[in-house]
């Protein structure tokens, strides 16, 4: 195997120490070209700074790079590009304003006499690159347009439009839907084929154990664990990420549930081309029950949590809270009435990312703690310390910036804004997108508790073991339309052959 | 200005403690630059240490301070009003006008006024100017700057055909009005002070409390730093925004008045290039022009820092095509520190981070 893999990539006593704090200790990593080379740890296990120095993003303080046998320093990002190392960010880095082929060659536009860009040729190759993902997106469309989901597949195509023979990706699935993913695996395994080295970060360990040839786990900046993938199972990557084998998802707490606390009537979204994007969709959630709204990318379920609140004013539809018709038009007045959001992006949605954990965690509920005009920050500040307690977020002091917590840490900010308004109905967007297995199994667990509680929750998911594993009950849409209803413990393929009626035509829209 | 010199380089911050101190420093730099700037000159020019010149040079930075914290609101929310000088210029015409002629309504009789009921009348053209700038942007999404542009002509515009470009001369108002009073707001005193001062005063205390201890100041520095996340969290943002373009228009409306009543006269070319100096005083003193970040107290010290080096080298004969050269320095140097600050910061953060 190892003859079929050469090395291409070494680190020796790689040390990476950023002030107050080491995040790499003396790590030997090999990468294998050919093979895909995965890698897993929880959130600031040091995953990304390992990336960050492969990619020449940052430096070694300590230790040496040896690329296909010579000793090489990346003194940029465009330096590790030169030699064949591209790199797809979590965080994608795309400019929206700019069409998806002025995206893909940004910074290396193809010219005519380096002056005039040849846009003719950009769009051909662009498209090319677009066909060969199996991806039907017009490489004039402005990226803007695109879903998450489509903007990841074109960052992944940025980086192939480098000719990269080192390919890293930084948890590139976790905005795709099955259908996407499914590709994605696709041009990887052509890749490898083609002897490119894929370095592969991701949460979800399933997906890992599926595509991985190599495997290293990485733990508080140390290597815990290398080796073939052959005989890694879950436990084995668990016990190594996190020291001890544990279960991510919450055994089901048995209770009773209560009356019907939330209901959608007929709400429709018409789409910008005709059509519409949430097609006459009705659904109700009883108190204490977890509803799980299943489907692909595009399907309209963040539209239709959207349209519940207040997001598009096109959007028809009526609303029941414990049988009371909502009529209020302001996100404000609907979240006095009981409904909150999770939002799917905690950057873009969420939070506001300048402003300190006390300020993100009243934000939505300031009312509370306003006699007239006077907002008391005494009030205020034992609110937000309740809730840092009871979501056991873990942070330094309440005044630090939001941005400084790690994604796990952050999205219990925004679910903690979003249970200090009192809500009845819980929305949440994709919950555990881009958060380490530790702080996804705390979220579910909180899930179970609320629901417990008697909140209803309605939770949109692309995660197909997440949906059945959580919910008391499974929606799944797919073209803006509801298009099965399931029991707990339904069986994965009925939901995923709901989900996709017209795979195309999803695709394609 | 001068400041701590950045820490090129110090890839080993060394102990966290150093770091912090010089954090501290650089968070203070604007009242550090006050300092340096007040104890030249009163080294450096004669008679400036006097608390004759101190009132003078209050009264001229409670005007730009006044327009300063308006601006800074709407800064903080992620915009800017480039009209609050043409609304100083209006407003004082309204307020000329009104003093004069009173409003004539074409039966023989005209409306006369006292002073309150002026200020009033003023305070609501320019809170209206402000009402008309907020509508431009968040009913009919025109981009702040291009907003506040084009009503900084028309304003302007406005005010020259109020009296087609001549001067309202006399404010001396009428006793048999009440109007007689007009011209105290300019020049009257409490406490040895003069009340335009005391006024930038009431207003900086207001503001900084709405700031810091209200939800509407809360949600200003919410939608400035994140609008899509604080709509989504219930925060009225068209509200909030109208609500600044019309403080702003109310904090220029003010300093119509004043200038009007100083001068006891009103020019429609009164605040030309104003708009600017507020702008400046806001950076000066730290608010961040993309949004979210800034404070009160910052664009007061601002505002003192411009002032008093305008007033100073004026005093020291430093010729004002000079003082125009050293006062875009001091802006420059002001945000390139804030850069430093900002990079030493994140640092910090990360630090924190494990």
């Amino acid at each position: 195997m190892n003859a079929a893999h050469p090395i291409g990539l070494t680190i020796r006593s790689g040390s990476k120490i950023y002030p107050g704090t080491q995040a790499l200790k003396n790590v030997d990593f090999d990468l294998r070209m050919g093979a895909v080379n995965v890698l897993v740890g929880e959130n600031g296990a040091g995953k990304s700074t390992l990336m960050k120095v492969i990619a020449g993003v940052e430096q070694l303080n300590g230790g040496t790079i040896t690329l296909d046998g010579r000793p090489v320093v990346f003194s940029d990002r465009s330096d590790a590009a030169r030699q064949g190392v591209g790199i797809v960010f979590q965080e994608l880095n795309l400019f929206p304003n700019l069409t998806v082929a002025e995206n893909i060659f940004v910074g290396r536009e193809k010219t005519v006499g380096g002056v005039h860009i040849d846009r003719a040729a950009q769009s051909a190759v662009a498209r090319a690159l677009m066909q060969r993902l199996e991806q039907e997106i017009d490489p004039d469309t402005p990226l803007g347009n695109l879903r998450i989901g489509q903007q990841q597949i074109v960052e992944i195509a940025k980086a192939l439009a480098e000719d990269a023979r080192i390919l890293i990706l930084d948890e590139p699935t976790s905005a795709l839907s099955a259908a996407e993913v499914e590709v994605l695996f696709r041009v990887i395994g052509d890749l490898t084929r083609q002897g490119v080295g894929i370095v592969y970060i991701s949460h979800r360990l399933e997906e890992l154990i599926r595509i991985g040839d190599y495997i290293t786990v990485l733990r508080d900046g140390v290597i815990t664990g290398a080796r073939s993938m052959e005989g890694v199972d879950i436990p084995w990557i668990v016990s190594n990420m996190i020291g001890s084998a544990s279960k991510e998802f919450p055994k089901m707490e048995h209770h009773a549930l209560g009356e019907e606390v939330f209901r959608v009537e007929d709400v429709s979204l018409p789409g910008p081309a005709g059509g519409y994007v949430v097609d006459h969709v009705s659904l109700s959630v009883r108190s204490g029950e977890i509803v799980g709204l299943y489907g692909l990318m595009g399907a309209g379920r963040s539209e239709l949590l959207e349209c519940i609140m207040a997001q598009h004013p096109a959007a028809k539809g009526r609303l029941f809270i414990a049988g009371a018709r909502v009529r209020e038009r302001s996100v404000s007045g609907r979240i006095r009435r009981g409904l909150a959001l999770i939002p799917e992006d905690r950057k873009r949605d969420g939070l506001v990312q300048i402003m300190s954990i006390r300020e993100n965690l009243t934000l939505s509920s300031l009312g509370d703690f306003t006699t007239g005009f006077h907002l008391s920050l005494k009030a205020e500040a034992a609110k937000a310390v309740e809730f840092v307690r009871r979501m056991a977020i873990k942070i330094a002091s309440l005044e630090h910036p939001v941005s400084s917590l790690s994604g796990g840490n952050q999205q219990k900010v925004v679910i903690g804004k979003a249970l200090m308004t009192n809500p009845r109905i819980l929305l949440m967007d994709e919950p555990s997108r881009g958060i380490d297995i530790g702080a996804k199994a705390e979220i579910f667990r909180t899930m179970r508790k609320l629901a417990a509680d008697g909140l209803g929750i309605l939770f949109v998911t692309s995660d197909l073991e997440e949906v059945l594993a959580l919910s008391d009950r499974i929606l799944v849409m797919a073209n803006g339309r509801l298009t099965g209803a399931f029991p707990a413990g339904a069986a994965a393929a009925d939901v995923i052959s709901a989900a996709t009626p017209h795979l195309n035509k999803v695709q394609s829209r | 200005m001068s400041s701590p010199v950045p820490p090129h380089g110090s890839k080993a911050a060394g102990p966290s403690s150093q770091t912090s101190t010089l954090l501290l420093l650089l968070k203070m730099r604007t009242f550090v630059a006050l300092i340096l700037v007040f104890a030249f000159f009163a080294f450096a020019a004669p008679n400036f240490l006097t608390g004759a010149n101190m009132l003078i040079i209050s009264k001229h930075v409670a005007l730009n301070a006044l327009l300063a914290i308006g601006m800074t609101f709407v800064i903080v929310s992620g915009g800017i009003d480039l009209s609050v000088g043409s609304i100083v210029g209006l407003c004082a015409m309204v307020a000329g006008w009104l003093v004069l002629y009173g409003i004539d309504l074409r039966i023989g009789w005209s409306l006369q006024f006292n002073t309150l009921e002026i200020c009033v009348i003023v305070a609501i053209a320019g809170i209206l100017i402000g009402l008309i700038n907020g509508i431009l942007i968040t009913k009919l999404n025109v981009a702040p700057f291009i907003a506040t542009l084009g009503t900084l002509y028309v304003a302007r515009g406005a005010a020259l055909l109020f009296s087609d470009g001549r001067t309202f001369p006399n404010l001396a108002g009428n006793p048999d009005y009440g109007s007689d009073t007009f011209k105290l707001i300019g020049s009257g005193t409490w406490l040895g002070v003069p009340l335009s001062v005391w006024i930038m005063v009431v207003v900086a205390v207001l503001a900084a409390y709405l700031a810091t201890r209200t939800p509407v100041g809360r949600h200003i520095y919410a939608v400035g730093g994140n609008e899509r996340g604080a709509a989504l969290s219930g925060v009225n943002v068209d509200r909030i925004k109208l609500f600044v373009y019309m403080f702003s228009g109310f904090c220029a409306a003010l300093v119509g008045l004043i200038i009007a009543s100083q001068l006891q006269a009103s020019h429609p070319a009164t605040g030309e290039t104003f708009e600017l100096n507020a702008i400046a005083a806001a950076v000066l003193g730290g608010t961040s022009m993309s949004g979210g970040r800034g404070r009160i107290g910052g664009t007061i010290v601002g505002a003192f820092v411009i002032g008093i080096l305008a007033d100073g080298l004026i005093m020291m004969g430093v010729s004002s095509f000079w003082q125009t050269v050293i006062k875009g320095l001091v802006i420059i140097a002001a945000v390139v520190v804030d850069q430093v600050q900002q990079k030493l910061q994140a640092r910090v953060v990360l630090q924190g981070q494990a």
